[in-house]
This record gives C-alpha cells, structure tokens and sequence, in this order.
C-alpha cells in the first residue's frame, strides 16, 4: 500500500485554482493581483482555517459595530461582513445559516423601528412626522407614552440604534457560516474532548431528526389521515422521539465498541486534585462574576475571576491526564489564521480608538438631522476587515449534494472501486462492477442472449 | 481466532436462551458465514464476539467466547476495540463524526495512537476502500454502498485482527454490495483478517465464504413459533440434526446441503443432485452442462404468469367456498396456496348484499377474459426536487392482476415513483393518475379517499404503526379506512396466524412486521398495492411467505408493485420488471426478457442456465418433473432436501398459480 497516493491525487484534484506549491513556470492566470506564492490555497483538510481565526476576526468586527453608530461606517461593516462571507463560505448547513442572520437583523431593525414609532422615543425632536391619539396611561407607569408625537429625530436614533443591533448579528452570523462547527469543537481541550463529540453527534442527529419528521408525516398519509396542521406534526413526535432513542442505543453500542470511553489508570490523588481544582476554579469564576457585576465589588471581583480560570483551566489540563485520546489532524493556527484574527481585531481596534478622536462622526447625534459625515480614517480600518477576503483558503469546488438519492450513480460516484461508468444508459451497459476474478467469471458468464424489449 | 466454547445467552425476561448452546473456533483469515433464519440468534452470537452481549445490551452469556485470547466476559466492549471491529446493519447509525476522515481516525483516536501513525493508516485505508476521492465529503451525502465502505474502513483503521458485520449487504442495490463484497475479499486475502458475517442474502455472499456457522433456532422460540413458516424451518432442520437446538460449521458446501436456508444455486443443485454442491454461479455452470441439455427440449417457462393466463388461475373461485380447503386433509402446497387466496378473498371481499354497494371502485374484472382493468398510469412523469430530477419522463401503466418489479440502482427513483403514485409528490410536468375509471391525481386527493385506491408499504413498515398492540393497530385501521369492524384483524389473521392481538408492533419479527403493515393497507381494500423494498431484512422463510401472499393478491386482481433490489425476489413473482436508471425508464417489458438480458439483474438459475430462460428452481423442477404439479411429493428433490412443507426453501414450496408449471398442466 501507498499511503501517499492518497494526498497526491486529493493535490491533483485541486488543479483548478492557484495553489501556493505550483510551479511558478505554469501559464497560470496572469492577473497581475497576487504572485503564486500568496494566493489563497484551495481549502483542504490541511489547509483550512482555523475555525477560531474565523470567530476571533468576527469579534473583532463586532466590536467595531458596537462602538458606532453612524450608518454610513455599519453598512460598511455590514458590506465587508458579506464580501467576506460570499467568497469564502462553502455550501455546508451552516454556511446557509447566514441567510437567516441577515433576516434577523432586519427583523431586529424593524422591531426597533415599530417600538419607536408606537411608543415614542426620548430624543427631543422637532420636526414632527405625524401625530397619533396618546393612550392615557395611568400614573403608575409614568414614563411610558404610548403613541403621541412621532418625531424624525426620534425615528433616525431608533434606525440608527437598531442598525448597530443588526450589524452585530450579521458579525455573528458570518463567523458561524465561515467556521466549522465540527472543527471548532475539536479544538476543545481533552478533558472536554467527549463533551464535544456530544455535541457533534447532537449536530449529526438534528438532520435525522428533520428526515425522520418528514417520513413519519408521509406515513400518516398512507394511513388516509391528513399529514398537514399541527395536530398531525404533534402526533408523529412520539414515534420519532422513539427513532432517536433507538439510533441513540446503536449509536453508543457503535461508539463503546470503538473504544470511546478508554481511560488511562489516574491515580487518586490526581483524580481529587482535579476535582478539587475545577470546582474552585468555577467557583471563583462565578464569585468574580458576580462581584464584578455588582456596584460595590469591583475591587476584588477581577482578581477572584482570573484566580477562579486559572484553576478551572488546571483541572481541565490534569483531568486530560485521565484520556489516552490523540488527535487526528489537530486544527493548525497558521499565518494565514494569524492574518484572519489580526485582520478583525485591527477593525475593531481602530474604531475603539477612534471613539475618543471622532466621538462625533462615529456617534452622530440625531438631533439635529442631519447627514452623518463618513470618517475617512476608521472608514479605512473597517476595510482591513477584508483581509480574509484574499488570505483565507478558497474553499473547494461546491458539489451537487441531491438530498434523497446521493450519490449512486450519475456524476457523483467518484469513489466507486469499480470505476463503473457514469454514464449508465441501459443495464448493459451499466454492467456491474468487477471486484474480483471469480465474480468477474460469474457475473459475465450468462451474457445477455437478447436485447431487453425497450 | 475467535473460540466459542459451550456459548448460550438468555436474556433477563425469556425462559429460553436467545443462542446456543455454540461450540465452534473461527481460525485466522477465514470469511465465515453465519446462516439461520430469523430469530436464530445471529445477531446476538454476533454481539458475544464484540463484547455488546452481555456489557451492553444486558441477558447472560454462559460458556466462554474468547477473541484473539482474551475472553469477552472480562473484557468490555471498549477494551476489545482494538481487535474486533463492529459493523452493524445501518451504518449511519455507526458514525460518530460527519466526515469521511475524521470517521476513519476517530477509533484510532479513542485508543490512543500516535498522530504519525493516525494519518498513515488513514491514508492507506482510503485506498484500499478505495475511499480518497470522498476523504472530504460529509457522511450523509454518500451512497449506502460507500457508506458501508466508509463504516468498514472506520473500523479497519484500528487494524483489529476480527471484523464483524452484520447483514452488511441486505439494504444495497447489487452493485453496491459487490463493491463491499469485493472489499471483505480483498481484507480477506490480502490482510488475513478474520471475518464473521451474518447476512440475509446468501446469494449474494456464500460464494466468498470460506466457512459457514450453521445456527438452529432454539427450541420453541417465540420469534420463530409465531410465524408458522420460521417455526416449520427450524422444526424441520433440527429434525434432521444431531444436536437440536446446537450448531454446525463447516465447508459452505457440506453446510449448505443442511441447511434449511440457501441461496436458489444451491437449491437448484439439490435438485440437480450435484456434489459437491455449488456455491457460485460459476461452479454451478460447469456442471450444469447435462441439466442444460436436460432441461433443452422441455417447452421454457416463457413468461411466469402474464397476464393473458391469469384467468385460468382464477376460475376456481366461483366453486370454491371460503374454508373449504382448509379443512382437507393432506393438502398439497398448491392447495395451501389456493387457500390463502380463497380464504384472503373471503376477507377483502365485500359480502354479497353489500357488494352491490361496493364503494371499491377498482374491482377486479368479472370473469371471462375482459381485458384487465387500468388501474394506474403515469405519463411523462417528471419530478423535480431540489437540484434533483428525480424522474425524468417516466411512462408506467398498471393493470389489476399484475405483479410489477420496479429495479434499478439506490438513488435511481423508485421510491420516487412509488411515492408519486400514492401522491407523496406531486409532479412537476406530466400526469399521474389512479383510481381506474376515476382518475384521481394523488396528490391532489384527500389521503382518506385516496386510501380506497392505492396503498402504500414503505420501506420501513414500522412508520405506518402507531398503536400498542396489533388489536389496537387494527381498530385503527378499520376506523381509518371506514371498513367494517374487525376487518384487519381477519386479515392479520388469515396473513399471519398465530399472532397475539396483545403484542406490540415492535415486538414482531422484521418478516411479520411487514406482513402486519400489509394487513393495515390491505385494510381499505386498494386495487393497487405499492410496496418498497420489501425483503430487506427477511430471511428466505418470510420471504417465501411474502411471496405467497402476493400471488395470491395478484390472483385476487389487485395490481402489485414492488420497488426491489432482490433479483431473486424479482424473478419469482413478476410478471413485469421495470428498470429505472437516473430516473428515466431503461426497460420496461416481460420478466424473462428484460432479466436474462442484463446480468446485473439475472437471478441465479437464469445466469446457470443462459442461454436457456429458466428464471427460478420451482419452474426447472416443475419441468423436470414432467407435468405434474410443481411440488409434488417423490419430485427429483425427494431424497436430499431436508426440508418440509412450508419450508424455507426459496420458496419453491409455494404456490406458483399460472405460473409455467401451472399452466404446462
């Protein structure tokens, strides 16, 4: 056996773009942007990024959104948030989550939108849009007005409040499209290592949740009862939380008979020392927490927080002892994660540095109205935020992934030991496939006498 | 390698054990087979190897199973996990991770090898699974076979010395079985890893088997008690046994003249009083050579029952009384068979008074040779779902008394079609209608009237049962389809005598758990009954009893459809296959025609015997034997077949109505 085949034909199939090892003398695309070199690489096993670049550099625009709230710099936010995401983002489950971020956000925006309108706003305007019937309200909930004047002012400061709201959402909602859950889990210290594997197996079952959902709901129409409505979504619950509890059984049948669980000897003290250290630790950090969040304990609260994680994470470490597990592939923080993370960090970075140079443009008052001025310079900040853009790894060619029949056949059997042809127009000649002499000479042998009446 | 010595496992809440006693050593590199009918205990002897029975599931395990020289009674599963790998039925219920490579490490992970190490044998093992292509791709979006590839390849990276599977095959197209097939082969020769297998489709792989574990039933097992033909099998085999209730290895050869399941190659070389008996299609063709010119001259089964002779195999009805036939004594199996029809007709049909206002809109036709009713047709039938075209330009009549097979690789749209007949999707160009004369689109049809047209058993019966117990399950129906009271439950009755109207669906065997969900369809009495893979997971007693009840349905003039896999299945009731690929239409036409023709879907006998068209050993036999009746006693299968009536045989004990033989009388 060849173990390397194996990486250079997985080499062999990204031909197709630029790649960082390709020998400089091949006619590729002379665009003139990047020497070879410094292109992004095709997304690979060993080349992907770590997710947690992907999270570092969407806090960091985060934190650039929530020290704005000029609309002109959010929607530049907004806009390298969704450069970023369009040309990185694979065609996984998650990635499509990003969709449903953006909608959030325009949700958010809205609501904020309607409660300004309904509800009044405390900015003092002056420039009335229309004035609604007041609801009286009693003099206990002095300081709510329900309805009355609807100011501009009052409308801009909403917009631009909700603006901000939303434009944290579509920071979170681009880290989760771009990063691997999956990956991200694995990252987890040992000693956390089976809570991950948890929660990937969870992510693996809530597909087969959605598929299980969708047959039993046909098999009720097979019965002749109606497969719409809620009552009918309600009554297949139990048979399927009873087809989750069974692939749950098999599942951790198939998990303890691969070793999961597998422990090495720890001596007691250990095992005490590990315990003792993670509930102090946790302890402390939920003092520290709490000082911190209460008016009068700062003082001790940031010391108690750092003592608290110190200790939890040196349980974390000695209770790893305890695992004999190793680490296929571990996720590699690169150079190119380096410049992902820097990247959002040098957004956010900027703009909290600008809040004490441009206090104004970066939060324009909304009274008086007026157009908010676009500062040049945390404007140019913001656009580092780019940076994943060119640096991060191209992800793969998407494939057509067909939901119901995948694979078997047709143009998406790359892998089949028997190289059968694709292209299977009549059973003859989508003959089977030859994995050995002697099924070879039993298959073959009673060659077709006659052609199938078509 | 693997040693059994004394083994029997009894599970906490039954008084007889599950398996055993076992007594039988599986040395080094050797493909063993392990063969029985249902409820036999196969799985659970599987479990022993891997340490699941008894630390996982419960019961107690006597005697002692030791693997590689450790014994499974002190050593947990996990502490196995570097010498036994474990495949179980569904793979997907085996991954843990989501993609081809993380899969292949994560048993490597879990016992600690070394990251150089880790990544070594993850590459070699894409190759030799021929996997490196998917390294990348998320589980759920490979096919069953390379699923199965990859839930074996996740167990070989640990280079355990014993691989066990259970039914590895039994949900694959052909193709993809070969493809895991030829792997198990290849681990065999070239890795001399031992391999126990059990597995349904012995067709499919007895020729490989180095060894086979023959497995009794134990004694008055409840599995096998209930359903009349398993309970026959194993009463019958250990008749035959030295031991009862114990079990026998061997060479596949001498095992497979024992055993009361096997594969229609060696049933046709019983026949043939071949010996040593053939295990593949090639040994079988060496020999055949007299049998061929034999069987020359004889008048070739031409097509088993079309529709044109179906009327001769009805006529009976009118002089037959329902329960007539189940009171002679002595009745041959041809009888038995007519009974089932007569006493299932005695049940589906409406009585007399009330079947002037039959509200079944797709009654049979009257007798006399009226052409068969039009029951269903689809035409240029296009289903779009997704990025998918599912079906592309699909033309399909179904007439009443016809047996359909609907064949073609996983993915290639049967289920598709299938569903698009019972109105589970609507189409996206063309028509589908059902219902006769009525022409109702189905997905456009309210489900409780629709019900009274066509039904639907989908792939796995257990979604259509809800209730508790089977009486239960059967109110249900009744209520459902407005049947009178107590009609399901006559049907579970006639289909499967013997069960308990207090036992819970679940705890029904895989065989009459379909027979059950055929029952709750056949509640509404539709025309036109639908059924997806239904031999996955049967063994060949369930099968053949399956296979009775659909003659005897077809007979009735109900049209069947059946989306399969089994090409054996196929050959034996069809009357009309129809082959699907990428969703379009590729054959359509009679069995024998259109399965000769393509040996990816020639059943056994037919590729022993091509030229010649013989599709199945009931027809050889029956030709063989002159014009008597298919299963007549003293027949040349006398002496060295085993087995009894009702036996597990690939069904050539069944009735076989208008059938070549039946027709040659």
């Amino acid at each position: 056996m060849t173990p390397m085949t194996g990486q250079h034909t997985a080499r062999a199939r990204g031909v197709r773009s630029p790649r960082p090892d390709a020998p400089s003398g091949l006619p590729g695309p002379r665009t003139g942007t990047l020497p070879h070199r410094l292109r992004a690489p095709l997304a690979r096993r060993g080349t992907a990024l770590h997710p947690g670049a992907w999270w570092l550099w969407a806090l960091g625009l985060a934190t650039a959104a929530s020290r704005t709230t000029n609309p002109l710099l959010l929607m530049l936010l907004c806009a390298v948030a969704g450069y970023v995401v369009a040309s990185r983002r694979t065609n996984a489950p998650w990635a499509r989550s990003y969709g449903a971020f953006l909608k959030l956000g325009l949700a958010v925006l809205a609501i904020r939108l309607v409660f300004a309108f309904f509800l009044g706003s405390p900015i003092p305007g002056s420039v009335v849009i229309v004035t609604l019937p007041e609801v009286p309200l009693p003099g206990w909930a002095q300081g709510v007005r329900v309805g009355g004047r609807v100011t501009a002012e009052g409308l801009v400061f909403a917009l631009y409040d909700g603006m901000r709201l939303a434009t944290l959402l579509v920071c979170v909602g681009a880290a989760n499209a771009l990063a691997n859950p999956a990956r991200m889990l694995k990252s987890l210290p040992g000693a956390l290592y089976e809570a991950g594997v948890a929660a990937v197996v969870a992510m693996t079952f809530a597909p087969n949740l959605i598929a299980d959902v969708q047959r039993l709901r046909a098999a009720r129409r097979l019965r002749g009862r109606t497969d719409k409505g809620v009552r009918a979504l309600l009554r297949v619950g139990l048979p399927v939380l009873e087809g989750a509890l069974e692939r749950s059984v098999a599942l951790a049948a198939a998990m303890d008979s691969r070793g999961y669980g597998r422990s090495a000897p720890v001596s007691p003290a250990v095992r005490r020392a590990t315990a003792a250290l993670t509930l102090g630790g946790l302890l402390g950090v939920c003092t520290g927490t709490f000082a911190l969040l209460t008016a009068q304990g700062g003082a001790y609260g940031l010391p108690l927080l750092l003592a608290g994680a110190v200790l939890a994470l040196a349980g974390l470490r000695l209770g790893g002892r305890r695992s004999l597990r190793t680490r296929y592939r571990p996720e590699r923080w690169g150079t190119r994660a380096w410049l992902v993370a820097g990247s959002g960090a040098a957004a956010g970075a900027v703009l909290v540095a600008a809040g004490d140079v441009f206090p104004e443009a970066l939060q324009p008052p909304a009274v008086p109205l007026a157009l908010p001025p676009l500062p040049l310079w945390p404007a140019a900040g913001l656009l580092v935020g780019l940076l994943p853009a060119l640096v991060a790894p191209v992800p793969a060619p998407s494939r057509p992934a067909s939901p119901d029949g995948p694979a078997h056949g047709g143009s998406s059997t790359p892998g089949s030991v028997s190289g059968r042809p694709a292209t299977a127009g009549t059973p003859d000649a989508s003959g089977p496939p030859v994995p050995s002499a002697e099924s070879a000479a039993s298959r073959l042998r009673p060659s077709a006498p006659e052609e199938p009446a078509l | 390698m693997i040693r059994f010595e004394q083994v029997s496992v009894r599970y906490e809440d039954t008084a007889e054990p599950a398996v055993g006693p076992v007594d039988a050593a599986i040395p080094e590199g050797e493909l063993c087979l392990l063969v029985g009918a249902s409820g036999a205990g196969k799985s659970t002897l599987l479990g022993t190897v891997s340490g699941l029975v008894p630390h996982f599931t419960g019961g107690t395990l006597h005697g002692r199973v030791t693997v590689a020289g450790r014994d499974t009674r002190t050593h947990k599963p996990r502490e196995l996990a570097d010498v036994v790998g474990t495949v179980g039925q569904d793979p997907m219920a085996h991954f843990v991770t989501d993609t081809v490579e993380d899969e292949l490490a994560y048993g490597m992970e879990s016992l600690g090898l070394s990251p150089g190490t880790m990544r070594r044998r993850v590459e070699e093992t894409l190759d030799l699974l021929g996997l490196n292509e998917l390294r990348d791709r998320p589980i759920a979006t490979l096919s069953g076979g390379q699923q199965q590839r990859v839930a074996i390849g996740s167990v070989l990276t640990p280079h355990p010395s014993v691989l066990v599977l259970d039914e590895p095959t039994s949900a694959l197209d052909p193709a993809a079985a070969e493809e895991v097939l030829a792997v198990l082969q290849r681990l065999v020769h070239d890795l001399g890893t031992t391999v126990l297998m059990a597995e349904h489709r012995l067709e499919r792989v007895v020729q490989y088997a180095d060894r086979v574990l023959l497995l009794d039933a134990p004694h008055g097992r409840a599995g096998g008690a209930a359903d009349p033909a398993a309970g026959g099998t194993a009463g019958d085999s250990a008749g035959c046994r030295t031991s009862g209730g114990g079990t026998r290895i061997g060479t596949p050869a001498e095992m497979m003249a024992l055993s009361p399941v096997h594969p229609p190659v060696v049933a046709l070389g019983r026949l043939a009083g071949w010996s040593p008996l053939p295990m593949s299609v090639r040994d079988a063709r060496r020999r055949a050579g007299p049998l061929r010119q034999e069987l020359a001259p004889l008048p070739e089964p031409v097509t088993p029952p079309s529709r044109d002779d179906r009327p001769a195999g009805r006529s009976p009805r009118t002089v037959e009384t329902p329960g007539a036939t189940t009171g002679r004594p002595g009745n041959s199996l041809r009888r038995s068979g007519d009974g089932l029809r007569s006493r299932l007709r005695a049940v589906l049909r409406p009585a007399p008074d009330r079947a002037g206002a039959a509200h079944r809109s797709g009654a049979p036709p009257a007798d006399g040779g009226t052409a068969p009713e039009l029951l269903a047709r689809a035409a240029g039938l296009t289903l779009v779902r997704g990025a998918v075209t599912a079906l592309h330009e699909v033309d399909l009549t179904l007439h009443a008394g016809e047996v359909a097979a609907l064949m073609g690789r996983n993915g290639a749209g049967k289920s598709t079609l299938l569903g698009a007949l019972v109105g589970l999707h609507a189409p996206t160009s063309g028509t589908v209608a059902v219902g006769g004369g009525e022409r109702l689109a189905p997905a456009g049809t309210a489900p409780r009237r629709l019900l009274r047209h066509v039904g639907l058993v989908p792939q796995e019966p257990r979604d259509l049962l809800y209730a508790d117990t089977v009486a239960a399950e059967c109110a249900s129906a009744d209520a459902d389809a407005d049947a009178p009271e107590g009609t399901c439950r006559r049907l579970v009755a006639e289909l499967l005598p013997g069960v308990d109207g207090d036992v819970h669906p679940r705890d029904l065997s895989e065989g009459q758990r379909l027979v059950l969900a055929l029952a709750v369809v056949l509640t509404a009495r539709p025309p036109l009954i639908l059924l997806d893979e239904p031999t996955r997971g049967l063994d060949y007693a369930a099968k053949s009893r399956l296979v009775r009840i659909l003659r005897a349905l077809a007979a009735e003039g109900h049209a069947v459809v059946l989306a399969t896999h089994d090409v054996e299945l196929a050959a034996e009731l069809a009357h009309r296959v129809v082959i699907l690929a990428q969703g379009e239409t590729v054959a359509d036409g009679p069995t024998s025609e259109v399965v000769t023709s393509s040996p990816a879907f020639a059943p056994q006998v037919a590729k022993i015997l091509a030229p010649q068209r013989w599709l199945t050993v009931p027809q050889v036999r029956a030709a063989l034997a002159g014009t008597g009746p298919p299963d007549a006693p003293g027949g040349p299968d006398g002496p060295d077949s085993p087995e009894g009536p009702d036996a597990a045989d690939w069904s050539d004990r069944a009735d076989v109505p208008g059938s070549g033989a039946g027709d040659a009388s």
